[in-house]
């Protein structure tokens, strides 16, 4: 297993008003590929600013941050938009889907930002759908799916462009208990199929599902361990 | 990420809001079909008019005497010794005087007949030629013979089937001998060229008690002699009036300098008045897609994580704008044209011009690339953070 995330000694300061708040301070962090790792904390406690990190969204104020060897601290815009599209995956709380396109139009939109050919965006969108157990309702728009479905849906459109990193913000917030848990078990397939994971969550249960916990206070790491079942 | 995508978002987006879409396009729809509308009414008039100067012939003079002071006068006998003078120069020339009056042929009346005053000349100026009998001779002028020359449409009215010649008639009570009938010029129907009655010029200033001759036609021998020729005349009016207010003389092709100059001028504030209304549908568009970006953060910043870079997303809502602007444009001109067709036909011949339908439809997309440019450069700038986090 090499390297896929390196993290060292990031750190992010926001300004709000007269306070400074210190999201990140100081976190170093390496996650290999291959992984299931969660991130768990508190609001506040600076899990949304180390996601929104990793999933190359904000640049820190210094530290180094090396996705898949290339780093991408500081670089600008245009190539972060590059990186997310290449490298990164995204699972929202609150699914986030077009509601204007159907089921597959929404799997292919980050296809399209790569430049694919429609017929490479169908075939890895249908294939995505697949993978997720939605091949039959792929021309639905997403009003009339379930939550589950939308979720379904949305993990469909992170895996869709096969990148490194997958990156799931409260993937079950939205969704009843056993909703919630058929997308965890969905997530522990899609680990198994050798994909990596990073859950983001404020749940110690729902952390717990994952290999490896990290636990985050006050923008600092506190815990980093493998989960005992 | 290529054009043909964005443009298919945008069509997908200006779609799932048609009622919106066609509200924000109804600025640019009234902009393009009022400048279609307006400049085929204006190219159909200028076509109808200049047809009917060009038709004139151009070497033909129009003298108009503007003096209204009766101690100086120009007469049909003064005019023609200045022509006879000349004979290199002019070779035809006709005084009008018109009237309208009220004609009888025994108990048969007709209202509101156009009686012209003229000369022999008369005929030959205006293409006109006699199908029986006679035409006005100098020798009626000499005389102030009460003769007339009549139209076919005239002669239906008061004869039917009699022959006219040598018949009398009455005009306003004077009686007239009707000495020849004119051909047909445009098909008989009253009101037309040939409700016509042709009496001697000295005759009418009688009849009509008009003293001064206002009108005189000149024809010019060749048509490299116009210029010469009209310094003359007006060298001759001068003379008499002694002073260049007192009289005008024109030729066909300054008459159509003056029409293209009106024409130019018609088309500049057309355009102006169109710039102005497509300026304002341009607001209205910018109104609508800051509005639209706003509700569609969203949408954009979930766009943005998921690889969509700052020039996918301008390009998204540049293009959004182009696609309503130019729609607008093309419905636009399509009832531009309609109305020109349907509406504007029943008065001026329809006149269509593809430039104005290429520059109209220019301008809208210019308008929606001018408009569109402020929004989309908002929703490209978004922080996909925030934008994410917004309800």
């Amino acid at each position: 297993m090499t390297g896929l995330v390196e993290i060292n000694d990031l750190k992010k300061t926001y300004v709000m008003g007269s306070n400074v708040v210190r999201a990140l301070d100081g976190v170093s962090l390496d996650i290999r590929r291959g992984e299931y790792i969660s991130i768990v904390g508190p609001s506040g406690s600076g899990k949304s600013t180390l996601m929104n990190m990793i999933g190359c969204l904000d640049v820190p104020d210094s530290g180094n941050y090396l996705l898949d060897g290339v780093d991408v601290s500081d670089m600008n815009d245009r190539d972060l938009a590059e990186i997310r599209s290449e490298k990164i995956g995204f699972v929202f709380q609150g699914f986030n889907l077009l509601p204007r396109l159907t089921a597959l139009e929404n799997v292919e939109l980050p296809l399209i930002y790569r430049g694919y050919s429609h017929k490479k965006r169908r075939e890895l969108a249908l294939e995505a759908l697949d993978r997720v157990g939605l091949g039959e309702r792929v021309h639905h728009k997403p009003t009339e799916l379930s939550g589950g479905q939308m979720q379904r849906v949305a993990v469909a459109r992170a895996l869709a462009g096969n990148p490194p990193v997958l990156l799931a913000d409260e993937p079950t917030g939205n969704l009843d208990t056993n909703t919630g848990k058929e997308i965890l078990a969905m997530l522990e397939r899609i680990h198994e199929q050798g994909n990596t994971i990073i859950l983001i969550t404020h749940d110690n249960s729902l952390a717990d599902q994952a290999k490896r916990k990290i636990e985050i206070r006050d923008g600092r790491i506190i815990h980093d361990e493998e989960v005992r079942k | 990420m290529n054009f043909l995508q964005s443009l298919k978002m945008a069509v997908t987006s200006i779609f799932s809001n048609k009622g919106r879409s066609f509200l924000t396009m109804l600025g640019v729809i009234i902009g393009v079909a009022a400048v279609i509308a307006a400049t085929g009414f204006a190219m159909g008039s200028t076509a109808s008019i200049t047809d009917s100067i060009e038709s004139l012939g151009s070497n033909k003079l129009s003298v108009t005497i503007i003096d209204r002071n009766s101690n100086r006068d120009i007469d049909y006998e003064d005019f023609k010794a200045f022509t006879d003078e000349n004979p290199d120069l002019i070779s035809k020339m006709a005084p009008t005087v018109n009237g309208t009056s009220t004609v009888k042929y025994q108990t048969t009346v007709s209202e509101g007949v156009n009686v012209i005053g003229t000369s022999p000349d008369y005929a030959d100026i205006n293409d006109m030629h006699v199908q029986d009998g006679r035409y006005i001779l100098e020798l009626d002028m000499e005389y102030r013979q009460k003769i007339a020359v009549i139209g076919t449409a005239v002669a239906n009215e008061l004869f039917g089937r009699t022959n006219p010649i040598g018949e009398t008639i009455k005009l306003d009570g004077t009686p007239f001998t009707i000495v020849g009938v004119l051909e047909q010029k445009d098909g008989g129907q009253d009101g037309g060229e040939d409700d016509v009655i042709i009496i001697p010029v000295t005759t009418a200033q009688r009849v009509y008690r008009s003293a001064t001759i206002r009108t005189f036609t000149v024809l010019v021998s060749e048509s490299e002699k116009v210029a010469e020729t009209q310094s003359l005349i007006e060298d001759f009016l001068f003379e008499t009036y002694l002073s260049e207010d007192a009289y005008r003389v024109f030729n066909s092709a300054q008459i159509l300098d003056t029409l293209e100059d009106i024409t130019g001028t018609m088309a500049l504030i057309l355009g102006g008045i169109a710039v102005i209304s497509l300026l304002v549908g341009g607001i209205g568009i910018m109104n609508i897609m800051l509005v639209s970006v706003t509700e569609r953060t969203r949408e954009i910043g979930i766009r943005k994580a998921i690889g969509a870079r700052r020039s996918s997303i301008l390009s998204q809502f540049i293009i959004e704008a182009l696609v309503i602007t130019g729609l607008g444009g093309l419905i636009g001109i399509a009832i531009g044209v309609g109305a020109i067709f349907l509406i504007i036909s029943n008065f001026v011949p329809p006149v269509v011009d593809p430039i104005w339908m290429v520059m109209s439809f220019g301008f809208s997309l210019l308008i929606g690339l001018l408009f569109g440019i402020f929004p989309a450069y908002k929703a490209a700038n978004l922080n996909p953070i925030e934008a994410l986090r917004y309800e």
